[in-house]
């Protein structure tokens, strides 16, 4: 049934894709009118387009001026990122699923969950770095906290959405709390778990930068922050668009994974 | 009679607050026996069947299965909800399995269960669908296949067929009709549709508006497949017209 119906929309969309396309070379021809053309600005401030295009290319083989590629500032950053949002997702997803589930536990968490919430990740530079130094673990710390909360606000939300009913028919046929919280609570909350797991790295992904600043020698934060001391707009701005690019492609990911595991479900 | 009793409501009263639901309400079901229970909008039909099952506390009164308190884990009790309760994450076939999954049936008795209430409720073909790619009424039968597969010694409806329209509610009442005779099911089957009642109780309990009594217990012996123009039937439905009538 819904197969002819999914036709429909996916031709539409193949079909204005040429409409976003257009919005970017607008976006682009605006920028190299302005800076090229009139030349409005001067290059040291703002350099042209056609400058910021041939230095991301260049980035991927030239070390220089900061001292790594594109490549080994994106891994490294991905490893920040990585490690801090799996411990964030490892820890964050179990505690939202059991703060919602059992109330006592709930009552228990939820005064120190209530305290850091509020805390935004990069908050918790300084204290990590008394904790853990400068390494990796300071600045994946410094995710994770970001990761946690996403993901235990939306796993606790999801879990306590659970419907009556659906816990009804588990509990007429002599379902066990534990077989319902995994047989029925789980899954009716997986939508949101997952809404939290692609929420929490797109915010993992942006407290990068933040957490970057923490003295380090490699990342795209690092990258963006000594080129500025440097006078260097244009590997500036080759790098947020990386970062951009890296976050987008990283959130297609997720929701290419949300589509595999949330199969029969409305709206996907 | 005494060990044919398969549902015993003794003095069963329950309130919220303050806020009394159910009366002291009193009867017995028969083992195998098609109940109908009928009475006026939101008389707490709905809050007797979730008192059955413990989803509410009980304030005074009991209810007995087989002589003993409801136990959801050793009595075989399936309920059909009002409204849809088919998990949306798992296909027809993974829905109807359900409480054969719970109650930790083997594997080939399983499958076999799944296939004939499928083939009776005719989902068989559509068994890998997801709920959201069906029908309400093919939904709907999904939830009462589920509630077969397991062959309840009672099943609970409440209203299933409340949001169907009339010509798949009479096809629906049919096939009920063939599994409950096909599986000697005792059936609790709440309604407020007096039509629908008729159609389907041995007998039809009525009860009053808030706080519920039962207000009278009306055996029903008319002859299977029944008409709903034939004159017995339009009497007998008359009848529990006047009995209910809250207009």
């Amino acid at each position: 049934m819904s197969k002819n119906e999914n036709k429909g929309p996916k031709k539409k969309s193949k079909k204005y894709i040429l409409i976003s396309i257009a919005s970017v070379f607008l976006f682009l021809f605006i920028w190299w009118l302005y800076t090229d053309v009139f030349k409005a600005v001067p290059a040291n401030a703002l350099p042209s387009p056609i400058k910021v295009i041939s230095t991301f290319f260049i980035k991927f083989v030239e070390t220089k001026p900061e001292g790594a590629t594109m490549l080994q500032h994106i891994f490294s950053s991905l490893q920040t990122t990585l490690t801090g949002y799996a411990i964030g997702v490892a820890v964050g997803v179990p505690l939202g699923i059991c703060m919602g589930w059992f109330d006592k536990f709930d009552m228990f968490v939820r005064p120190i969950f209530d305290l850091l919430r509020p805390i935004p990740g990069i908050a918790w530079i300084p204290v990590m770095i008394v904790f853990f130094g400068i390494g990796l673990m300071s600045k994946a710390m410094v995710i994770f906290m970001t990761a946690l909360i996403a993901c235990v606000v939306n796993s606790y939300s999801g879990t306590k959405q659970t419907l009556n009913v659906h816990l009804w028919v588990g509990r007429t046929f002599g379902a066990s709390n534990l077989e319902m919280l995994f047989r029925i609570a789980i899954p009716s909350a997986m939508p949101l778990i997952l809404t939290g797991l692609r929420v929490a790295l797109a915010a993992s992904w942006s407290a990068l930068v933040a957490a970057e600043l923490l003295a380090s020698n490699r990342g795209l934060g690092f990258m963006i922050q000594q080129c500025r001391v440097i006078g260097r707009p244009d590997v500036i701005i080759a790098g947020m668009i990386t970062i951009g690019g890296v976050g987008a492609l990283l959130t297609y990911l997720l929701k290419l994974l949300e589509k595999l595991l949330l199969k029969g479900r409305k709206n996907i | 009679m005494q060990t044919n009793i398969k549902v015993e409501v003794k003095n069963l009263t329950k309130s919220f607050g303050d806020l009394l639901v159910l009366d002291d309400i009193s009867f017995n079901v028969t083992s195998g026996e098609f109940l109908c229970i009928v009475g006026p909008t939101g008389c707490g039909k709905t809050t007797f069947l979730n008192s059955l099952t413990k989803l509410y506390s009980i304030t005074k009164g009991s209810i007995l299965v087989n002589n003993e308190p409801v136990n959801l884990k050793k009595h075989n009790i399936a309920y059909i909800f009002q409204e849809n309760s088919t998990f949306p994450w798992l296909t027809v076939e993974q829905n109807v399995s359900f409480g054969l999954d719970i109650k930790k049936v083997p594997k080939d008795k399983k499958k076999e269960n799944i296939k004939e209430v499928l083939d009776i409720v005719g989902l068989y073909a559509f068994r890998k669908y997801y709920p959201v790619q069906l029908s309400a009424s093919m939904v709907q039968r999904v939830s009462i296949a589920r509630a077969f597969a397991t062959k309840p010694e009672l099943l609970l409806m409440d209203e299933p067929y409340g949001q169907l329209d009339i010509e798949l509610r009479y096809k629906l009442e049919d096939e009920l009709i063939r599994l409950w005779k096909k599986t000697n099911t005792t059936v609790l089957f709440i309604t407020h549709n007096i039509e629908e009642a008729v159609y389907l109780g041995d007998r039809i309990l009525v009860l009053s508006n808030k706080p519920t009594k039962v207000k009278e217990s009306i055996d029903n012996h008319i002859p299977r497949p029944r008409s709903i123009v034939s004159p017995e039937f339009v009497k007998l439905r008359n009848r529990v017209t006047e009995l209910i009538k809250w207009w």
